[in-house]
């Protein structure tokens, strides 16, 4: 056993990139249960974002469109989400479930050809002066630019839900829709537009997995990481910055047992892979009971205008 | 009261299989307060949402201030200065006050600016409230006064309130009648929806009567009497509760030394109470809400039980039964909350006859429910308690308030109970409906039932019960023959002032 081949550095560094897809499947996810839809079809718009976005990176050799096609492409598929549970008002969770059986069978049909083969992925951007910080440096400011793009969109989200009166709306038509209708608010449009928002970002998500974190096509590969977002959302009481909190645990979690694997501690591989989800579960669960869980009071229920 | 404000010219609104309003005409004056009568299913909502662009009238216009008046949705009603307070606050709980209203405004200003303007208006109206307290934690007063506040920032023209009364406590009455008296003063106009027929007549100009969709009279409440008003509401005279002679019988129920904790911070604890009940016997019992009615209504039908000795029943301490065992022996009871206590509100009236009756009306057998037989009960029910639904299929949710308050009563009177026990029996009933749910349990009590009545309407505890007695902070007063109380009497006994009294007991 040698824990001298753990440098301190590399684990921050990669826990963040480690961390990101998550991050970016649970903040979309947190808009679209804040507006008080319960979308479990994260890992199946997460693989389609993920399968979408290596095809259309290994075409057009940009990753960047890469990324802007699996957004697209996410979004979509969660239209057909929003259209049922809106509309036809299906039950949310059973149609959530669906999304995702749905997700992971097209994934594989598309990324059948793709198998093996290996894409361009982003390049990292150094940030001026601040990424010559000695150790600071290389740790934190120099990532590709969907790490920082990720930290910036939880801190949008948190601006947004906290001081827009367009988030206030959205909290609003999750807590009571019957009361946000009789205000006027438009309840489903506000629905389906965060629908598409929380689909476009597990996109993103999924994408990252297979153009940056990997980087090529294997069938499955988001391997539960949607449930882990959704897990993420609910223990972090819909806050956004515990949600980067939760997603960077689990990413440096995941990134220290596999340091910890190499270095052949003699801990048993099947308790250092599950330690992971233990701890990010069991840290989040002590962080909710702190209380103010702050569910969407409507969440999950279906809305239909009875005037 | 000068110049029309608002002019409603033959709205017409019909729905699959009714008409909800045929060709209803009034106008409101400036500065006039309007009262709008109906009985439940009168089509009352109906046409304050056509008023206020929920629901689109098929035929008939409106004109505000002289000009036509047809608006699509209510962010349209509100530009034109009209302002509603729901009867089912439409507030929203996780979120503050500021918060709320803001949701409420077509251009609110920044949240501090915001704060500052309801501190201002909710003190200059005698309403206070802050602006930072999550609306969760509020009263239903205070959350009628965030309701009231939102509207009055728009500086409405016409402030519609739908039975802004029936949830708050006499003392919140008051200071809701002297808003609007002042909010009168200033020239706003107010629509004002209720049943309760005293305080229409205490506060209102005119009033409007509405009987199946169509209106039937306009009139000034203040020279009509109470009855007169009801009798136009109903199309015919009706019956008032008539309270015959009984015979009383051996002592049925008996409280003694009752205390209970309040099961949790928002309850009330009840403090040795004392009382017995005979059969044939009424017993009601008044005070302010929150006083401990609830608790003492789930020590009695046993959803919170107590020590054995404290309750007991035809010679038996019952103080530790549960609900079940209780209703075995045949004491039953209805709770004031309709949805969610009472009934189950998207089961059907079938199912929610069956959950309190199953074992009294012998529905099921063996453990296999007896659907033809609980069915028939139902209807037995919705025949005789005049209860209007399509069908016993119907949820219950889906029934008006006071249509599923008469299912409620009814399901218990029809068990034949040896005790009955009921919170707010005629809570949102009309003035028809709540008359027979009184003259009912007076025959109950004919059949020698005992009969408790928590109320917090003091004329019905006055009209049908024999002895009357007061809840005050969880204690309850010395229980006193009611024909040999004043009012002024029964004022004190609410306001916890029964040890002045060194009574006749």
């Amino acid at each position: 056993m040698d824990l001298s081949s753990i440098n301190p550095v590399l684990l921050i560094a990669s826990l963040m990139v480690s961390a990101t897809p998550i991050m970016l499947a649970a903040i979309g996810e947190t808009i679209v249960e804040k507006a008080g839809v319960l979308n479990l079809g994260v890992e199946g718009m997460m693989i389609t974002g993920a399968v979408v976005g290596f095809v259309v990176g290994i075409n057009t050799g940009s990753p960047m469109l890469g990324f802007l096609a699996a957004a697209v492409a996410s979004a979509i598929l969660s239209i057909s989400f929003g259209f049922l549970t809106l509309y036809l008002l299906s039950n949310q969770v059973a149609t959530g479930l669906g999304l995702t059986l749905v997700g992971l069978g097209l994934s594989a049909l598309i990324g059948k050809p793709y198998e093996g083969m290996k894409s361009t992925t982003l390049d990292p951007i150094e940030i001026p002066i601040l990424s010559d910080i000695p150790i600071v440096g290389k740790m934190l400011f120099a990532h590709d630019p969907m790490v920082y793009f990720s930290i910036i969109l939880v801190g949008a989200v948190w601006a947004f839900l906290k001081y827009s009166r367009a988030g206030l709306v959205l909290r609003a038509v999750g807590e009571n829709h019957n009361a946000a209708h009789a205000l006027g608010y438009k309840v489903v449009r506000i629905r389906m537009l965060a629908i598409m928002f929380g689909g476009a970002c597990s996109g993103l998500g999924g994408a990252y997995i297979s153009l940056v974190r990997v980087p090529q096509w294997t069938e499955g590969m988001t391997a539960g990481a949607g449930w882990i977002a959704l897990a993420i959302v609910v223990f972090a009481s819909w806050k956004p910055w515990r949600i980067l909190l939760g997603a960077y645990l689990f990413g440096g979690v995941t990134v220290l047992q596999l340091n910890l694997q190499a270095a052949g501690v003699a801990i048993p591989v099947e308790y250092l892979s599950m330690s992971p989800y233990l701890i990010t579960i069991i840290v989040l669960v002590f962080i909710s009971a702190l209380g103010n869980q702050g569910a969407p009071a409507s969440l999950g229920r279906s809305f239909h205008a009875s005037t | 009261m000068s110049s029309v404000l608002l002019r409603l010219e033959g709205l017409t609104k019909a729905y699959p299989g009714v008409i909800a309003n045929q060709d209803v005409s009034f106008d409101i004056g400036h500065g006039e307060v309007h009262a709008l009568l109906g009985e439940n299913g009168a089509g009352k909502s109906t046409l304050v949402k056509m008023i206020y662009g929920l629901v689109k009238p098929d035929t008939g216009q409106m004109t505000l201030n002289g000009t036509p008046f047809a608006p699509v949705e209510p962010r349209a009603a509100r530009a034109s200065g009209i302002a509603m307070v729901f009867q089912h606050f439409s507030l929203f709980d996780a979120l503050n006050v500021a918060e709320n209203i803001a949701l409420g405004m077509e251009n609110p200003p920044k949240q501090s600016d915001l704060a500052r303007q309801i501190t201002k208006v909710s003190q200059s109206y005698g309403l206070p409230l802050d602006p930072h307290k999550t609306v969760g934690g509020l009263s239903a007063g205070e959350r009628q006064r965030v309701e009231i506040i939102r509207c009055l920032l728009q500086n409405p023209q016409l402030l519609i309130m739908d039975e802004p009364t029936s949830v708050l406590t006499p003392q919140e009455v008051d200071i809701l009648f002297k808003t609007l008296r002042k909010l009168k003063a200033e020239g706003k106009s107010i629509l004002y929806i209720s049943h309760k027929l005293e305080e229409i007549r205490a506060l209102c100009d005119t009033a409007t009567i509405l009987r199946l969709g169509k209106k039937v009279a306009t009139c000034e409440p203040a020279k009509a009497s109470a009855r007169e008003l009801a009798e136009m509401m109903v199309g015919s005279s009706f019956k008032a509760p008539e309270k015959t002679p009984r015979d009383l019988g051996k002592v049925l129920l008996e409280v003694k030394d009752l205390s209970k904790a309040a099961a949790d911070a928002f309850g009330t604890s009840l403090k040795s109470i004392n009382f017995s009940v005979r059969a044939g016997e009424v017993v009601g019992i008044g005070g302010v809400a929150g006083n401990g009615q609830d608790e003492l209504l789930s020590v009695l039908s046993g959803e919170m039980t107590s020590k054995s000795s404290a309750v007991v029943f035809d010679g038996k301490a019952i103080g530790t039964l549960g609900p079940t065992k209780r209703r075995a022996l045949g004491i039953l009871s209805g709770p004031e909350e309709r949805l969610g206590h009472a009934a189950a509100p998207n089961m059907s009236l079938t199912e929610n006859a069956l959950m309190t009756a199953v074992d009294r009306q012998s529905l099921a057998k063996n453990g296999f429910l007896n659907w033809g037989k609980a069915q028939r009960f139902a209807e037995k029910v919705i025949d005789a308690f005049d209860v209007r639904t399509p069908s016993a299929q119907t949820p219950a949710g889906s029934l008006s308030g006071g249509n599923l308050q008469k299912f409620v009563i009814g399901r218990e009177v029809m068990q034949a109970p040896r005790v009955l026990v009921v919170n707010q029996p005629t809570w949102g009933v009309d003035a028809a409906a709540a008359a027979a749910i009184r003259q009912a349990l007076l025959d109950l009590a004919n059949e020698q039932a005992a009969i408790i009545v928590i109320s917090q309407d003091l004329d019905e505890l006055i009209e049908i019960s024999d002895r009357f007695g007061a809840l005050n902070e969880g204690r309850l007063s010395q229980l006193r023959p009611t024909q040999d109380l004043s009012v002024e009497e029964i004022g004190l006994m609410m306001g916890g002032a029964h040890d002045l009294e060194v009574s006749d007991a």
